[in-house]
């Protein structure tokens, strides 16, 4: 279970207030969409679920427990840019959640732990699909697979929730559709309440089971200091999308989770007979 | 009457910023200043020597060698030793354990000013005031409190070399991008373990560099140290000749100490790129 509940969320800086009473309760295993207009407030809105910013008022719980203000293993992340370490191998990378858990002092693993350890980080690179980019560099990938990688890093640590921050806003469109399959896939395998951020509202729509919109209500020069956003849109996807199961409405909507056949638009196989 | 747009003729020159250089005439041109330089040497000492055949102050190549010879293969008939290579010796003992030694202060200190707000304000401002005290003022001052020893000599180096060294350590930690650090700890790792395996390994290449930045300054007060009190070094043989206005000797040492700064700067280039190989990846 992992149930984020904010009550009466403000977050102001100093004189500016950003976001106003921010009610909202996010099931578990959902998958919410935030979008808006740039300076509403979103990235900070996951600053707070991070834990990176605290909230000026208000409480947010994840399960009940009021959230500390320090981020921690429970809530993964990924940012658009700079998620992944420069220093270290892809397997280094998706290694070092592990090796931070087993060796306090010297946060390195040595001998079966290491194995092990290399075993399981071997497994979720191959499910984000960088097998065979094991010893390569993170300069050395492209923008698509550095986010598969900044994936696979943060599902190492089994978080509750997963953040995402404009995740796939820097990727071209091909590669962000084939991304966004990989994203299903993960969110329908894993026990994760996902959080995305993002301008783009096909994503928004294609993955979510939710959208949330943040706007400013008073939006002019004078009032933008003391007003802040609300949340001015909250849209059940319909026909609902649920964790683990297909969509048996709309199957290509949810591609490829489930497989129903070929459609009219597809290639029969060479010699054989489509039913 | 055929389409223009396109032709292959090219109607101008190519931009001078477009024109690069084959291989053969950039080593060349590389060279071209090296040779220039001595050739002009050559004539304006032997102009020199053809009107007064005792003048010292550009000695002719042959006399160069001459010292050079005497220096570095034949035992100094006082002491035994060969002068060029005991002096060399003793400075770069004092050179680089001054180095050593600054390079540590700047780790451990670059690494907790950058990362520790509660020590960066501490700390920041007073490394800032230190870095701007001129170290060969202090010379005497250390003369007198640390005695004409090693002791001070190595010290004066550390002074002039490791603020400098610490602040820019400390600004490469908070240019670390925060995504970093907060991605970092939601992977659950501690200030220490932080430290250890996502900020050290970072800062170390810039370490490296910082270093090779350092070096012109490191020798720097290294001759002014040894210039003022010493019994060996490259710097005091330099003082101690020039009484006799030596130049056949002056000459050799200052370009024999330019070449192992320049030695000792590439192979600390060399040492980052293979130890961290991934720090010459972002450069392309």
């Amino acid at each position: 279970m992992s149930e984020i509940v904010l009550d009466k969320v403000w977050k102001e800086y100093g004189d500016q207030i950003v976001l106003e009473k921010i009610s909202l309760t996010i099931a578990s295993r959902a998958f919410v969409a935030l979008v808006g207009p740039s300076g509403c407030g979103k990235t900070t809105f996951l600053k707070m679920l991070l834990g990176e910013e605290a909230p000026s008022q208000g409480v947010i719980t994840l399960d009940g427990v009021p959230l500390i203000a320090e981020p921690g293993p429970d809530r993964g992340v990924v940012f658009q840019r700079y998620s992944v370490f420069p220093h270290l191998t892809v397997l280094g990378n998706v290694l070092l959640g592990k090796v931070f858990k087993r060796s306090p002092m010297a946060a390195r693993l040595f001998g079966a732990e290491r194995r092990a350890a290399i075993d399981e980080a071997m497994m979720l690179i191959a499910e984000v699909g960088l097998n065979g980019s094991e010893t390569k560099y993170p300069a050395q990938l492209s923008g698509g697979m550095q986010q598969r990688l900044a994936l696979a890093q943060a599902l190492i640590m089994k978080p509750k929730v997963l953040l995402l921050d404009e995740p796939f806003g820097a990727l071209d469109p091909g590669i962000r559709a084939e991304i966004h399959v990989l994203m299903k896939r993960l969110w329908h395998e894993t026990e994760l309440t996902v959080v995305m951020v993002t301008h783009d509202m096909r994503e928004a729509f294609t993955l979510g089971t939710r959208v949330i919109a943040f706007e400013r209500p008073r939006d002019r020069p004078e009032e933008r200091e003391r007003y802040g956003a609300v949340l001015s849109r909250d849209i059940d996807i319909w026909p609902p999308r649920i964790a683990g199961e297909p969509s048996i409405f709309a199957p290509d909507r949810d591609d490829p989770v489930i497989a129903l056949g070929l459609g009219q638009d597809d290639l029969a196989p060479q010699g054989d007979i489509v039913p | 009457m055929a389409l223009k747009i396109f032709t292959t003729k090219r109607h101008k020159p190519m931009r001078w910023i477009n024109t690069k250089p084959t291989r053969a005439t950039q080593i060349a041109l590389m060279l071209a200043p090296f040779v220039l330089l001595i050739v002009a040497y050559g004539f304006t000492s032997a102009a020199r020597l053809a009107d007064n055949p005792a003048d010292k102050l550009l000695p002719a190549l042959q006399t160069l060698t001459d010292a050079v010879n005497r220096m570095a293969f034949q035992p100094d008939p006082r002491t035994g030793e060969y002068l060029l290579w005991s002096d060399t010796g003793a400075s770069l003992v004092r050179l680089f354990s001054a180095l050593g030694i600054s390079t540590l202060i700047a780790l451990f200190f670059g690494m907790v000013i950058g990362m520790l707000p509660y020590v960066r304000a501490l700390l920041a401002p007073f490394v800032a005031t230190i870095s701007m005290v001129p170290p060969l003022a202090l010379l005497p001052i250390l003369f007198i409190v640390l005695g004409l020893g090693e002791t001070s000599k190595i010290t004066l180096i550390v002074i002039g070399v490791a603020p400098a060294m610490i602040r820019d350590l400390a600004l490469k930690v908070l240019e670390l991008p925060r995504e970093q650090t907060i991605k970092a700890e939601t992977l659950g790792g501690s200030s220490w373990q932080i430290a250890l395996r996502v900020v050290l390994p970072q800062v170390l290449p810039r370490l490296i560099t910082c270093l090779r930045l350092q070096l012109g300054p490191a020798w720097l007060f290294l001759i002014a140290a040894e210039a003022i009190s010493s019994d060996s070094g490259l710097g005091y043989r330099i003082f101690l000749v020039r009484r006799y206005l030596s130049m056949d000797i002056i000459f050799p040492y200052v370009l024999w100490i330019t070449l192992l700064a320049a030695i000792t700067n590439f192979a600390l280039d060399r040492l980052r790129i293979a130890v961290f190989p991934w720090s010459n990846l972002e450069a392309r």
